[in-house]
């Protein structure tokens, strides 16, 4: 009886080093990615908020978000340009131009966005680029913890304040937006996430009781709130008329059509809480579905729609939380069975489940070869690495929720880190096989705490590069060299009757055995937005047999026999 | 008092004598079961039935061919089903993996038959078991840390059912002992270490606390058989908790299993010592505890020394 009994305490022993044959081939990923910030000249490098000593204990957790990245051309010129928060009073936000020849400017104070960082107002958390007026011209709003901020590009240079007159000056502690026009007027409403409640001041606290009632199903956060456009730059708010006011600590939203009934949904990644799938019925209201997600409670921190297998259906990615030991929530890679069931099925396992404590992360083609890689960002608070606050959160958060919603009983953070200095993930998929870490493969080394995570072909040269936001750290921006065999092919949406950015679009691309579904974001990860333009890889095909547009507006445009190897720019017809 | 309120009270004199004429193995099996599916209903904790379903199976199926294998027959299984529904509960895998639970079962049934002195077995075997699976594959392997919603109104059902149960099997000394040293020890330990009070008696609040004290510290078949070693015992337990948690608290290069889980790891290093020494004291069996591992008690046992009667090496 020994033997067996040693035996696989042996196995045990084995197993922790991994599968015991490597289920997915790591080598020929097919790209390299090298961190070119400095050559391009982005050196941004955000600074984290500081707040109201009352929290001092927990200051390094409170103030652990700000990080966010959203791309988008602003002034026209064809050239993807960044947009990357701050987070302290007095630092400035950075707006980087696209010159077009490989290097970018900071013009942010010329365009008037890059003072939002004040007491009184708040510090900014992200940022969403749409055009609001469909005057051909990407409009910002920044999202704080504090005021709403929205800005009307005025002439691809400047930036005019219209948060005001537009009748969205709301005070919301929030780490994410998104555009979308649920109701499919060709208006760009939006959808604003919370994350502590919103008559919460973070500088000036009435009480220290402002903390989650529960690390899994807490619902005493922030509200969300939906506003709809309804022209004339103005706003209103329809939250609860539409019935989506969720206070479930929402850190990330996403929109699809994920039931592909031609209205736009709605996703919500929650912290301490289930994710939470708003589906739209006809733009008349929303309805929570029951969809498989609410059995499964863990701290969710990014949504990030992708075709994972390339089933022509947008997939829900959502990190969560693992550390060795302590605690193995699992990432969820969510299978879209929406149209035929009714429901996601969660299929994450081994490596793609395990990115530590994942923030941000996004689905690209970045070897060109067809089918999805996953960047995933990671890394909470590193700062002594010697001294975890791991085995102080082991404390409280298995205890009685009165342990841990008064912020000023949590164990003093002093100078620890919480799944510091971790390295991020790149995830190949070998389709059956299963997803496999490429990162130091590929040349992702960096130990940042990564947030905000973007996606963009920065020089127009059918790659993309990845941008990644690093909370209290400098920004990488890593360029892709694919493997130059495989072929690709870009679209860029123009919409008429659909909004003019063409937000919602959703682009189907068939391609010899390949078909592939992307969406035109309005906000997607964890506080980002990618570059407005579709990217596909298509490997060593030739040619796409067959490209179908989902239009916001419901209409459905085919398109036939596309060149590949370069962009596309595709007009929505009027009629 | 009014009429009514006598009826009232012989009535529930009449279920309470009821209940001790049921075999405590019965209790507990009861209270672990309400514990599953308590946390499953409002909290989904288990995360898949095919976990559930695979660590039960391994652990009747464990404790019937190692028990037939050893005696010739096959012994109650009901220990067995506790052990299973407790790992399933208690471990928490990387991703999918399915066997954390696999392993964890035989090794918490087979435990029983390997590590054995004197014919008793020492460790309590889920102990041992989630214990063993810490140290072996922490990159592989949680404790769960933080579930059931840190829900005041879940913890009171799981309180009052197991300290009536507590007391119907005859081991509450053992529970309230320990929760009284937890609390004085890491109270003392947070005054000594100038750290705030409330987050160190916190952990006792949690599921993990509960499944602890109700399940595996008072397990009949590894504690020490005279009450007054019982206390002793317990408050060792603690003790080495404590120490646990001073040296994780100063930063000491520990096994992630004593970071994690200082209390099952207090009782996997004390509780086989304890009754290793207990054994040889008395030098001989005990009748009360009885030489198969996970063999069925005699009622009138239970009767007598229900906590003995109730464990069968859970």
């Amino acid at each position: 009886m020994a033997v067996p009994f040693f035996a696989a305490i042996g196995l045990a022993m084995r197993l922790d080093h991994g599968p015991i044959r490597s289920p997915a081939d790591a080598a020929r990923p097919g790209f390299v990615l090298r961190d070119e910030a400095a050559a391009l000249g982005v050196r941004f490098v955000h600074q984290r908020p500081t707040f109201d000593p009352k929290i001092a204990n927990i200051e390094p957790h409170v103030a652990a978000l700000g990080a966010s990245i959203s791309v988008a051309d602003f002034d026209g010129d064809g050239w993807p340009d960044l947009y990357f928060t701050n987070s302290r009073f007095g630092a400035p936000n950075a707006l980087y131009r696209n010159r077009g020849n490989g290097t970018f400017e900071d013009v942010a104070a010329g365009a008037g966005l890059a003072d939002l960082n004040r007491p009184g107002e708040g510090v900014s958390m992200g940022s969403v680029w749409g055009d609001i007026d469909n005057d051909g011209r990407e409009d910002l709003l920044v999202y704080r913890y504090g005021f709403l901020a929205l800005f009307r590009n005025v002439d691809g240079r400047r930036f005019e304040d219209i948060t005001e007159a537009s009748r969205l000056r709301r005070w919301v502690n929030s780490n994410g937006a998104i555009w979308f026009d649920y109701d499919r007027d060709g208006l760009l409403d939006l959808y604003v996430t919370a994350y502590f409640r919103s008559d919460i001041d973070l500088w000036h606290l009435e009480t220290t009781r402002i903390m989650h009632s529960s690390f899994e199903f807490a619902t005493n956060g922030g509200k969300n709130l939906l506003f709809r456009n309804v022209g004339g730059g103005k706003f209103e708010d329809v939250t609860d008329k539409m019935g989506v006011g969720s206070t479930r600590w929402t850190l990330a939203a996403a929109s699809a059509d994920f039931n592909e009934d031609g209205w736009a949904d709605l996703y919500l990644a929650n912290d301490y809480g289930p994710e939470e799938l708003y589906l739209n019925e006809r733009g008349r209201r929303f309805v929570l579905a029951k969809a498989g997600l609410e059995s499964e409670s863990k701290s969710g921190m990014t949504a990030s729609l992708g075709d994972a297998f390339n089933r022509g259906r947008l997939d829900v990615f959502v990190t969560n939380i693992s550390e060795r030991g302590y605690l193995f929530q699992n990432n969820n890679l969510r299978l879209n069975q929406m149209p035929d069931a009714g429901r996601f099925r969660n299929v994450a396992d081994a490596q793609v489940a395990d990115a530590g404590w994942g923030w941000g992360a996004q689905f690209g083609d970045l070897n060109n070869d067809g089918t999805n890689e996953l960047f995933v960002a990671n890394g909470f608070i590193s700062a002594d690495s010697s001294n975890s606050y791991w085995y102080a959160m082991s404390k409280i958060a298995g205890a009685n929720a009165r342990m841990f919603d008064d912020a000023a009983t949590w164990p003093a953070f002093g100078n620890a880190s919480l799944s510091g200095y971790e390295p991020s993930r790149v995830f190949l998929s070998r389709g059956l096989a299963g997803w496999v870490d490429v990162a130091s493969a590929v040349g992702v080394t960096d130990r940042y705490d990564g947030r905000a995570v973007a996606l963009a072909d920065l020089s127009n040269r059918g790659a993309v590069d990845v941008i990644v936001a690093n909370q209290n750290q400098p920004a990488v921006v890593y360029r892709n060299r694919p493997d130059t065999a495989n072929h690709w092919i870009a679209f860029s949406l123009v919409g008429t009757r659909s909004n003019r950015s063409a937000i919602g679009a959703e682009v189907v691309v068939e391609a010899s055995g390949l078909k592939q579904r992307r969406v035109v974001d309005g906000g997607m990860g964890f506080a980002s937005q990618n570059d407005r333009r579709l990217h596909f890889g298509v490997g060593r095909r030739e040619w796409v047999d067959r490209v179908v547009i989902h239009w916001p507006s419901g209409h459905e445009q085919v398109l036939s026999h596309l060149a590949v190897d370069q962009f596309h720019t595709v007009r929505e017809p009027s009629r | 008092m009014t009429h009514a309120d006598l009826s009232e009270a012989r009535t529930t004199v009449r279920w309470w004598d009821r209940g001790r004429r049921v075999d405590p193995r019965y209790l507990i099996a009861f209270l672990i079961t309400l514990v599953l599916v308590v946390a499953q209903l409002r909290y989904h904790v288990v995360g898949g039935y095919d976990r559930l379903a695979l660590a039960l199976i391994t652990c009747m199926a464990t404790e019937a061919l190692l028990s037939w294998f050893d005696r010739g027959k096959v012994v109650n299984l009901q220990s067995a089903y506790i052990s299973g529904i407790s790992l399933t509960l208690l471990v928490k895998p990387q991703g999918g993996a399915l066997w954390p639970f696999a392993l964890g079962a035989f090794l918490a049934i087979a435990s029983k038959y390997v590590l054995r002195y004197r014919d008793n077995h020492l460790w309590n075997p889920t102990n041992f078991a989630i214990v063993a699976l810490l140290l072996a594959a922490p990159n592989r392997v949680s404790v769960l840390s933080h579930q059931w919603g840190n829900d005041l109104a879940t913890n009171l059902v799981i309180w009052t059912f197991g300290l009536v149960i507590a007391a119907r099997v005859k081991v509450l000394h053992m529970t309230l002992t320990y929760v009284a040293s937890f609390l004085v020890l890491n109270a003392l330990r947070a005054v000594a270490l100038g750290q705030p009070v409330m987050p160190e008696l916190a952990p006792i609040t949690g599921p993990m606390y509960q499944l602890f004290i109700f399940f595996m510290i008072t397990d009949p078949r590894t504690v020490v058989r005279q009450r007054k070693w019982q206390y002793v015992v317990v408050v060792i337990i603690a003790l080495t908790e404590a120490l646990l948690r001073v040296a994780s608290d100063q930063g000491w290069p520990l096994p992630i299993a004593f970071n994690a889980a200082p209390a099952l790891a207090a009782l996997w290093l004390v509780g086989p010592v304890a009754k290793w020494i207990d054994l040889r004291r008395s030098g001989q069996r005990t009748p009360a505890q009885a030489p198969l591992p996970g063999a069925p008690a005699t009622m009138p046992q239970a009767d007598r020394g229900s906590a003995q009667a109730a464990g069968a090496g859970r």
